[in-house]
């Protein structure tokens, strides 16, 4: 990126404007701003964040993309309705105090949002200048954008205005994103707030899942400073369900509303032959091996133990499968295989993940998919064998049909197999709240308040949805706090009276 | 909140067990839970540690754990008065207890621990209580008092005969299991090998049996599935579906190669430990 020529650019588009306005024509002109990102091969033996974020002429330039259309397609992909248009201008404006005010309107999380959001399905997917292009890698970055400003705001942090205390006590399980965006919109309302958290430190997955070349632990960490400021207690290594029971946190501690927000639970397997040999790991081991565990620096401070792979090969199409496979990557493995069993184009991570990861040298193995893992005589992973695909016809979830082709099997050789295929709910709050309703995949069941069967009880993120994304928990997070305001306002209208 | 150490003792050359301050595990621990801890927040491993004793109005947990790695020997070298930073739980399903009849409790090495609560608990339920303790040799033998005041007969062995009957436990099992009539149920908890063979025996008897797996664990509450075993030919998670299964559907053999997959981590963290130990003076003051 010759910042010069930013520069210039953006002068002269700035005397434009002031002068004679700019009409969509000359926006459509401006470039699509490249992400700068960490050299791909400098990378792969570090664990830093790729992506670096925009400079500010970058992030202006790109605002003046922006056609601010008066219907805002955007905003309707947006799961909580970010004024988007407007936050953009902003930046354009260069105020970006204002920019970011705008976002918080909405979202709570900016500077983790605007990193690991799948924009291009949701607010890009309908940015009226990538429909121009035909192309949605050329829509208005507006994650990137949503990045800069909170990455700009990031050293002047403020604390919400907080409401008097209401006397009521709210307990939150789980600081993930959904967690932590409940905990701080019922604080808000003056109510005292704890969060359980059942590891040792809170962030939920993005402390233990996302990893830091993608999201920087001191982000998370400064979302949880923000909450301690606003007088927020966190308990970490507390199990509810076990430490205690959801029962025992409302009747003998007094706790007069809970969220629950515990996030993913067992991992799934394929229930092919193989799966439990050495050197198997679910992506959910892998990962909070290498990232709360902090593996990569086993023997330079760390004790917990990684696989040193050669070769790996990762199953699914996935976000957490690009995650598992590029920390493979940085862990010093010679060769990553990405196995998926449809095609590049029904893959669910995100496009730019896909780019990153073959930019790192992870090799794609579209239309293949596991039949056996092999071993040694010690159990230790040896190879993989696989299927050829073909796709079929769309099926429930609209994706082609991957349909295996017979005798089509074929041996890579492994010595490391990392299972990406999604979590099933986790078993603790069922073992242990008998009063919870549950459907038949043991995912909580709620209303459109996220409120649950038990009175006071409110739930959200995957232990509700299944599989979820950070916006998503975060935008149940919201819809719970404010019914659980709600709840405590009425309940202690009723109290008074 | 760091847990504090308030007795520690070792009771074994490489056996030690400590009283740690943990006042909500204390009150909601029940026989067979166990804890993740961890000795600090960074970097420091989680490992799980069966709930020895617990004493809920002192708010205390009992842990016993075994020198093998790099973490259970920093362990060992903590002080009374030193803290930990982390401990999680109770974790697992716990113990189901009731009045069987005659049950069998079979410990070996530092399995006696886990075991003892558990023992108790089937005495206090009314069962008559059959237990056999065995170690490699006298010295690593541990709890036999403990065992002797809660079983209505208790059998010591030793693989080098240094102490009670030279045997390994599946011996006095064996015996026991041909008794009429034989036990209702058997529990035994210890290292993977000795549980197989045990199993084998209980089989062969037609006895219910149920073993506590002590496999890797990273998170410990059912989201990694680092613990799993195969039981019945399927999947199962140590940490929500066990710690305790039914010893006759376990297959020990994958757990045993599982349980080896950092063998090769584990020394080499344990030898950097030793060596840092050696620099600091900790190794002469034993």
């Amino acid at each position: 990126m010759n910042d010069c020529s930013g520069d210039d650019l953006l002068k002269k588009l700035k005397q434009k404007e002031s002068s004679e306005g700019l009409k969509p024509s000359d926006r459509f002109n401006i470039p699509a701003q490249p992400m700068p990102s960490q050299d791909a091969v400098e990378r792969r033996s570090n664990v830093n964040e790729v992506a670096l974020g925009y400079t500010e002429t970058e992030a202006k330039l790109e605002a003046m993309r922006c056609l601010q259309c008066k219907n805002a397609p955007c905003v309707q992909g947006c799961p909580v309705r970010i004024k988007i248009k407007d936050f953009i201008m902003a930046i354009a404006d260069g105020d970006y105090k204002k920019s970011i005010e705008i976002i918080k309107e909405n979202s709570l999380l900016p500077a983790v949002c605007g990193r690991v959001c799948p924009q291009e399905v949701q607010c890009q997917e309908k940015c009226t200048v990538g429909i121009k292009f035909k192309d949605p890698t050329k829509a208005v970055s507006i994650g990137r954008l949503e990045r800069f400003v909170a990455d700009y705001d990031s050293e002047n942090q403020s604390i919400p205005h907080i409401e008097p205390d209401t006397g009521m006590k709210v307990a939150i399980i789980g600081s993930g994103p959904g967690g932590i965006v409940a905990a701080a919109d019922t604080r808000r309302a003056g109510h005292d707030v704890t969060i359980f958290e059942a590891f040792h430190k809170p962030g939920g997955v993005m402390v233990y899942g996302i990893p830091e070349f993608r999201l920087p632990k001191s982000i998370a960490q400064k979302e949880i400073d923000v909450l301690v400021k606003m007088g927020v207690k966190i308990v970490c290594n507390f199990i509810v369900g076990r430490t205690r029971t959801i029962e025992q946190l409302m009747q003998q501690d007094g706790f007069d509303a809970v969220y629950i927000g515990v996030g993913a639970g067992l991992p799934s397997f394929m229930g092919i032959e193989g799966e439990s040999l050495v050197g198997v790991y679910s992506a959910n081991e892998y990962l909070t091996r290498a990232n709360l565990m902090k593996a990569y620096d086993f023997g330079k401070g760390a004790d917990t133990p990684i696989a040193r792979s050669k070769k790996v090969a990762v199953i699914g199409g996935g976000n957490v499968a690009m995650d598992s496979a590029r920390t493979a990557v940085r862990l010093g493995a010679e060769k990553v295989y990405l196995i998926y069993r449809r095609s590049e184009k029904e893959m669910p991570a995100r496009i730019e993940e896909v780019h990153h990861a073959k930019e790192e040298g992870v090799e794609f193995h579209t239309l293949q998919n596991p039949k056996r893992i092999i071993g040694d005589a010690d159990s230790r992973v040896t190879a993989i064998e696989c299927l050829k695909y073909k796709l079929g016809e769309p099926d429930a979830s609209g994706r082609a049909r991957p349909v295996p082709i017979p005798d089509s099997e074929f041996q890579i050789e492994v010595d490391t197999v990392i299972i990406a295929i999604g979590n099933q709910a986790n078993p603790l709050i069922r073992q242990t709240t008998p009063a919870l309703e549950f459907n038949k995949w043991g995912n909580i069941v709620v209303d459109e308040n996220c409120k649950t069967s038990m009175q006071g009880v409110y739930a959200g993120g995957d232990i509700v949805l299944g599989a979820a994304t950070v916006i998503l928990a975060m935008g149940q997070g919201r819809i719970a706090a404010a019914a659980i305001n709600e709840y405590l306002a009425a309940k202690k209208g009723r109290s008074q009276a | 909140m760091a847990h504090k150490i308030i007795y520690k003792q070792q009771l074994s050359e490489n056996v030690f067990t400590a009283v740690f301050e943990a006042k909500l595990i204390a009150q909601a621990r029940k026989p067979g839970q166990f804890v993740i801890l961890s000795i600090r927040s960074d970097y420091s491993e989680r490992i799980p540690l069966t709930i020895a004793d617990a004493d809920a109005d002192k708010g205390t947990i009992t842990l016993i754990w075994q020198r093998v790695g790099k973490t259970t020997s920093e362990m060992s070298d903590l002080k009374v008065g030193d803290y930990i930073d982390n401990i999680a739980g109770p974790l697992g399903t716990p113990t189901h207890i009731e009045n069987f009849g005659t049950v069998i409790c079979v410990g070996g090495g530092i399995g006696n621990a886990p075991l003892l609560p558990i023992a108790r608990a089937l005495k206090d339920a009314g069962n008559k209580v059959i237990s056999i303790i065995g170690a490699r040799n006298k010295e690593l033998l541990i709890l036999e008092n403990e065992f002797s005041r809660i079983s209505d007969e208790l059998i010591v062995t030793t693989d080098d005969g240094s102490y009670g009957r030279k045997a390994l436990v599946t011996v006095p099992l064996e015996e026991i299991c041909r008794r009429s009539p034989k036990p209702n149920n058997a529990f035994i908890i210890g290292p993977a090998i000795m549980m197989k063979f045990c199993c084998g025996v209980t089989k062969k008897f037609d006895i219910p049996t149920q073993v506590s797996l002590n496999t890797i664990m990273i998170d410990g509450t059912g989201m990694c599935g680092g613990c799993r075993v195969e039981v019945g030919g399927k999947p199962k998670f140590v940490c929500v579906d066990g710690p305790e299964f039914d010893g006759h559907q376990v297959n020990f053999d994958l757990m045993l190669k599982r349980l080896d997959a950092y063998k090769h981590h584990e020394h080499e963290a344990h030898d950097k430990y030793k060596e840092h130990r050696c620099r600091i003076g900790l190794d002469r003051k034993e």
